[in-house]
C-alpha cells in the first residue's frame, strides 16, 4: 500500500510572530493559528477527531491543544523530536487518515521563546558524560559538524556566509519577516563570533510565533475552500541524540529520508524547483542539499555560491526567509511547511521540498508537497 | 542495585582513569550503556576529530573538541590551547575531570 497523494493539507496558517509580549503563552499561539488554519479552509473545531502537536514549552503539546479548543480527539500524537516534529507529524497523520483512525487532523505548534527568554523555554538535558565541558548546545554540535565540513571538503566561511545572504534576499519583500535590512557576505563574517566557524548571522533567530495546518483525505480536500496540497511522499530518520554518537558529522539521515519520500512520491531532486530546508544554522541547508540528493556530497559549498538559492537563483530554497531572517520560533517546522504550502497555492510551484531537523542533527524529517497536477 | 555507568565511569576517573565500557563482541561503547558490563581503561591517546571554539557574550571564549581515543571510541571534550582537527592528544586531569593536552607525534597505541 502507498499512501501517495492519499492525504492533502487543506488549511495552513501562521499565528501572530515576532515577539507577542507578555501574557502570551505556547497554548494562545497554538490556539490563534488553528483556528486560523480551520478557518482558511471552510472547516471547525466540530471537524477535528485528530490532534497533533509538539513545542519546547509543553510537553503534552497535543492535549494542550485538545483542551484550548474543546477537542477530545478520535487520534492524538505529541511525538517531539525537535524542530522537524510537524513533518512527522504530517507523516503519522496521513497514516491515521489512510487507517481510517481519524478524519481531519489538525497540525499546531506554537512558542514564546522570545518573550520568555530562550533558558526558560527549552528543557536542557543533563549529561553527565559531556555537561562538565559545557558545549553550548545546540549551536557547538552544528559548529563541529560546520568545522568537520570545512575540513573535509574546503568549505569556507564565504559559503556559509551565502546561506545567510540569500536567506535575506529572500525575506525583503515578507513583511513578516523579523530580519529585512540588507545583509552581505562581508556583514556575515564580521558579525559577533558565537562558536567557531559561526558568528551571530549564521544562526537562527530567536522569536515568537506558531502555525497549523488541517489535513484530511484528499477527496475531502477536493470540496474545501482551498485548492489541496497533496503530500506525495514523506519518511522520518534519526541516527544519534548527542553529537559524539553521530557516526559521520558531514553526513546526515536526511540521506535516509530524503531517499525514502522521494521513492515513494516517485520523484528525483530534478523535478523540486524549491525546497524549504531547515536553516537552523548556515551548515544545515549545506549538508541537506548534499544528503537529499541536489548535489554531490561536499558539493554544498560552490552549489550555495554566487546566488544558485537566492531569488533568481536555479533552486529556490527558504523562500520566507527561513529560521534565518524570516521567523524561528523555538522549533521552525511549522512554519517551513506553512511556507511550502504558499509555493503551491501561491506561486504555481506543482512540487515543493519541506525538510525538517532536530535536536543536534539527530533527526531528519522529509515531506514531498505537490499541486493538484501531481496526483 | 548495580552502579550506574556513570558512577563507574566517575569511579575510574577518581583513579585518574578514563574508562570505557565494550559489548559482547569487544566494541567499546560511549557514552557508557547499561547494558555493557565489562570496562576497560584507555591509553588515553586520540586524534581530534572535530573541534570548535565557543565565544560566550559574558567569559573567556573555550575549546569545544570530539576526540577520537585510539581505543575507537568518539568523546566530547576540551583540548588544553584549542583542538585542530587531526591533532594528536592526550588525557589530561583537571581533578576527576579528563580534559586532554597535545601530544606530539606520538604514534596511535593500536
Amino acid at each position: 500500500m502507498t499512501l501517495r497523494g492519499t492525504v492533502a493539507i487543506a488549511g495552513a496558517a501562521e499565528s501572530d510572530l515576532g515577539e507577542v509580549g507578555p501574557g502570551w503563552t505556547a497554548g494562545d499561539l497554538m490556539e490563534q493559528a488553528s483556528l486560523r488554519a480551520l478557518e482558511d479552509c471552510g472547516l471547525t473545531v466540530a471537524d477535528v477527531d485528530g490532534l497533533a502537536a509538539a513545542a519546547t514549552q509543553l510537553p503534552m503539546a497535543s492535549v494542550s491543544l485538545g483542551e484550548a479548543l474543546g477537542i477530545d480527539p478520535r487520534w492524538t500524537d505529541s511525538t517531539q523530536i525537535g524542530g522537524g516534529s510537524p513533518i512527522a507529524h504530517l507523516d503519522h497523520a496521513r497514516a491515521a487518515i489512510a487507517a481510517g483512525l481519524c478524519e481531519v487532523v489538525l497540525i499546531a505548534y506554537g512558542s514564546t521563546q522570545r518573550s520568555v527568554g530562550r533558558a526558560r523555554a527549552s528543557l536542557q538535558e543533563v549529561d553527565p558524560y559531556e555537561r562538565p565541558y559545557r558545549p553550548p548546545l545546540p549551536v557547538a554540535a552544528y559548529a563541529l559538524a560546520a568545522a568537520r565540513h570545512m575540513h573535509e571538503f574546503g568549505t569556507t566561511p564565504e559559503q556559509l556566509a551565502e546561506v545567510a545572504v540569500a536567506a535575506r534576499a529572500w525575506a525583503r519583500d515578507r513583511p513578516q519577516a523579523w530580519s529585512t535590512g540588507p545583509l552581505t557576505v562581508a556583514d556575515v563574517l564580521a558579525a559577533p563570533r558565537v562558536c567557531d566557524p559561526f558568528g551571530v548571522r549564521d544562526c537562527c533567530l530567536v522569536t515568537d510565533g506558531g502555525g497549523a495546518l488541517v489535513v484530511v483525505g484528499a477527496q475531502r480536500a477536493r470540496d474545501l475552500r482551498r485548492p489541496p496540497v497533496l503530500v506525495l511522499g514523506a519518511a522520518e530518520a534519526h541516527s544519534h541524540r548527542h553529537i559524539s554518537s553521530m557516526p559521520d558529522l558531514t553526513r546526515t539521515a536526511a540521506a535516509i529520508s530524503g531517499a525514502r519520500a522521494f521513492a515513494e512520491a516517485g520523484l528525483t531532486p530534478a523535478d523540486v524547483g524549491c525546497a524549504q530546508l531547515y536553516d537552523a544554522f548556515t551548515i544545515t541547508p549545506i549538508l541537506f542539499l548534499e544528503d537529499l540528493g541536489f548535489c554531490a556530497k561536499g558539493e554544498g559549498g560552490p552549489f550555495v555560491a554566487g546566488g544558485t538559492i537566492a531569488p533568481g537563483g536555479s533552486l529556490a530554497v527558504n523562500t520566507n526567509g527561513g529560521g534565518l531572517s524570516y521567523q524561528h520560533p523555538g522549533m521552525y517546522g511549522l512554519l517551513l511547511l506553512v511556507e511550502a504550502v504558499r509555493q503551491v497555492r501561491e506561486e504555481g510551484r506543482d512540487v515543493v521540498l519541506a525538510h525538517g531537523n532536530g535536536g543536534v542533527l539527530s533527526t531528519q524529517s522529509t515531506a514531498i508537497l505537490g499541486s493538484a497536477a501531481t496526483a | 542495585m548495580p552502579e550506574s555507568p556513570a558512577a563507574v565511569f566517575a569511579a575510574h576517573c577518581a583513579r585518574r582513569e578514563l574508562a570505557y565500557p565494550v559489548d559482547a563482541a569487544g566494541r567499546p561503547q560511549w557514552p557508557p550503556r547499561v547494558r555493557a558490563s565489562t570496562w576497560r581503561v584507555s591509553a588515553g591517546l586520540g586524534t581530534v576529530y572535530a573541534s570548535t571554539t565557543a565565544r560566550p557574550r559574558d567569559g573567556e571564549p573555550y575549546d569545544v573538541s570530539l576526540v577520537d581515543l585510539d581505543e575507537g571510541f568518539r568523546m566530547l571534550s576540551r583540548v588544553a590551547g584549542g583542538g585542530r582537527i587531526g591533532q594528536r592528544v592526550r588525557v589530561a586531569w583537571e581533578e576527576a575531570l579528563p580534559f586532554f593536552t597535545p601530544a606530539g607525534d606520538e604514534p596511535r597505541a593500536t
